[in-house]
């Protein structure tokens, strides 16, 4: 098994006529995925390397049964994107934009909450999701996976991502699901949905955790451990050395104060139970003994 | 990107909050025209982005134009926990009876946005909340159906903002209404007005201003064009920033190039925890080529305390064989100051160790994991930093700036 995407899921890939949109799509479609259309409005009729483009999600879903987005769209069009495949009854959007302003985030997300509650957002600026041998949505690199489990990754990082799939693979230790949640401030998907969504995959038998610097969601994914979880959990947070105040990279990583810090969210989850590394490589070695002893 | 006090104000005035009559003054001659314009007394304010101002003394009240020359004359060139003190805000001096506290944010856990109103205003808003949180009033909003008046006015009612003052109080709603404006449609982070001022004529008026603004929203706002030059980056932020680069300087040796901020800043926490100090973070980002890694490679270079380049890229988006090509490009146009050395994983990530094969040495060291990258890193910077120690002139050495 496998959460949020599987064998089953048809991708419509909104943006797709777009440069980073085709290479992204094609590269997804090459590994397996079922990208079924592309919506560029204005551009329907077209098609891309055999997939149909059309006007609109709706119209890409009546006719192809399209039950995942993957929304590639530049910033300043990725809200209106995201709504529009809410919209036309998608349950699974990937957004992968970058440099999206935090007020429309704030704007959309909620918009979702109130009026598609059915609809699960994943992203924005996130790596995408991939189900090793099943399906990948996003710009995941698909050779550093390994089908077969039993290892489930939730990750803010989108470097951090792969560094940690690479880690496994090298070993030997296979993925169920690798989500890429982004390091927006507000993101569609959080550690918990996915910790359980993990949970309660029976072929998931272990999750890696990474997290990084900023907000308080590794401290909330600690408090889910604590209580609600029953599989080992393995976890990295980057960012140990970061100096307060700054903000490294993405909205994500910015600390004020003590709140926030590598520190403080290692030791939460440590007092949570989980293993906690002091790098990636020890996380990826930590993690295989953890199988070793499933 | 943070706004100077004045800058601040400059941004309410364009939503109708009142401020106080003021102007920037760069010299003494325009801090006395500044107070004649404002009219008197003025307060002299030193603009630099860091709290404690006042206690500095950066702050003066001036009530006529020899007093306005002193203060300036003293104020600029003040140097306040680092930052130099370059511009003054003049503006006239107002009567306070009592001091409060607004502000809008993201809470980030609710997703929703968070109004905090107090009747203590004035001091630090974090000291309040820990000595006294049940002077903070909240409010979350969500962001769908923003703040209405009616909610303003019991925010307003809520924090116990002048209770004997209907007048006022309506006031301080209607600031509230627009610092959320303001804080939506101006795109900022954080909107915060500490003291916002009752006076004793029974007016609400924003004696600071404290904006944070979202740079993911620059596009929709050219307005913010003439604030970038003025943000406070020391020579090689700028630098970077120009290039389109992520830099933030830290004060080590081992200067840091990734792909990502995620694995950037785990960069340089492997950095540290095999012994070494990172000089900076740097993320090329997601999409690197070519050109942008040799920009990276030239930023790094001008960092005197940088005494060896850890360039850590795992290929996603990035292709590794066009990092490659930067650092090769990078190193036929600028003498690199320090030892180079590389771990490449990831998407081409065979092209670009075969690009780099014939470039292998001494000065340019390709590792196959980031642990042992970081290591040798590190052991070369602490070598040369030796070396730097003997020999005064080396660390200069073949830079390009």
């Amino acid at each position: 098994m496998s959460i949020f995407v599987d064998e089953n899921t048809k991708v419509v890939v909104q943006g797709l006529t777009g440069g980073q949109g085709r290479f992204h799509a094609l590269r997804n479609r090459a590994y397996g995925t079922k990208v079924v259309a592309g919506v560029t409005p204005g551009k329907g009729g077209q098609d891309v390397e055999g997939i149909p483009v059309f006007d609109s999600v709706a119209e890409a879903v009546a006719a192809t049964g399209a039950n995942a987005s993957f929304v590639s769209v530049p910033p300043r069009f990725a809200g209106d994107a995201v709504v529009e495949a809410a919209a036309a009854g998608i349950p699974f959007v990937v957004c992968i934009t970058e440099f999206i302003p935090a007020q429309d985030e704030a704007r959309f997300y909620n918009l979702l909450r109130r009026d598609y509650p059915a609809t699960r957002l994943l992203g924005p600026n996130c790596p995408g999701i991939i189900s090793p041998g099943k399906c990948n949505i996003g710009i995941t690199a698909g050779e550093i996976a390994l089908a077969g489990g039993p290892v489930g990754i939730v990750s803010r990082s989108g470097t951090l991502t792969y560094q940690a799939l690479n880690e496994l693979s090298l070993q030997g230790v296979g993925q169920t699901t690798c989500v890429g949640i982004g390091g927006d401030p507000v993101p569609g998907t959080s550690f918990i949905d996915c910790l359980a969504a993990f949970q309660a995959d029976p072929e998931t038998g272990a999750v890696m955790m990474i997290g990084e610097i900023g907000g308080s969601e590794e401290e909330r994914a600690a408090e889910y451990i604590a209580k609600e979880m029953t599989k080992p959990v393995v976890a990295y947070i980057a960012g140990v050395t970061a100096p307060p105040g700054r903000r490294m990279g993405h909205a994500g990583a910015i600390i004020s104060g003590s709140q926030g810090t590598a520190r403080a969210k290692m030791e939460a989850l440590e007092a949570a139970g989980a293993r906690v590394a002091p790098n990636p490589t020890a996380a990826g070695e930590m993690m295989v003994e953890v199988v070793r002893g499933l | 990107m943070d706004l100077f006090e004045y800058q601040g104000k400059q941004y309410f005035a364009r939503w109708g909050i009142p401020t106080s009559r003021g102007g920037v003054a760069d010299t003494v001659e325009e801090a006395v025209a500044r107070a004649e314009e404002a009219g008197y007394p003025v307060v002299v304010k030193a603009q630099v982005q860091v709290g404690g101002r006042g206690k500095a003394g950066g702050i003066k009240l001036a009530s006529g134009a020899d007093e306005v020359r002193s203060h300036a004359g003293a104020i600029l060139g003040m140097d306040i926990k680092g930052h130099r003190v370059r511009r003054l805000w003049i503006e006239h001096a107002s009567d306070i009876a009592e001091e409060y506290y607004a502000s809008l944010t993201l809470d980030r856990a609710a997703k929703l946005h968070l109004a905090m109103v107090s009747s203590k205003g004035g001091v630090e808003i974090e000291q309040v909340a820990e000595e006294d949180p049940a002077a903070i009033a909240r409010l979350h909003i969500d962001p769908v159906d923003g703040l209405s008046p009616d909610q303003a006015r019991r925010l307003v009612a809520e924090a116990g903002l002048a209770p004997s003052e209907p007048g006022a109080q309506e006031e301080a709603a209607q600031v509230l209404t627009r610092l959320y404006r303001c804080f939506v449609e101006g795109d900022a982070d954080l909107v915060e007005i500490n003291p916002l001022i009752l006076t004793p004529d029974g007016h609400i008026h924003a004696l600071d201003a404290k904006v944070t603004l979202d740079d993911n929203a620059a596009f929709r706002h050219p307005e913010w064009e003439e604030w970038k030059g003025s943000a406070e980056l020391d020579e090689r932020e700028r630098l970077a920033r120009e290039r389109g680069l992520n830099y933030i300087g830290l004060d080590g040796t081992v200067g840091i190039i990734a792909n990502g901020a995620g694995l950037a800043m785990s960069t340089c926490d492997v950095v540290n925890q095999v012994g070494g100090s990172p000089a900076n973070f740097l993320d090329i980002g997601g999409g690197a080529n070519a050109a942008v890694m040799a920009a990276a490679l030239e930023v790094i270079n001008t960092d005197p305390k940088v005494a060896a380049i850890l360039v850590n890229v795992f290929g996603g988006i990035t292709r590794v064989d066009e990092v490659a090509r930067g650092i090769v490009e990078a190193i036929s146009r600028v003498e690199l100051g320090s030892p180079l050395v590389l771990r490449l994983d990831g998407t081409n990530a065979e092209e670009g160790r075969r690009i780099l094969k014939e470039h292998e040495s001494e000065r340019l060291i390709v590792r196959p994991t980031m642990l042992e990258a970081a290591r040798t890193a590190v052991s070369l910077a602490g070598d040369r930093s030796r070396e730097r120690d003997g020999s005064q002139e080396e660390g200069t050495e073949g830079r390009s700036r």
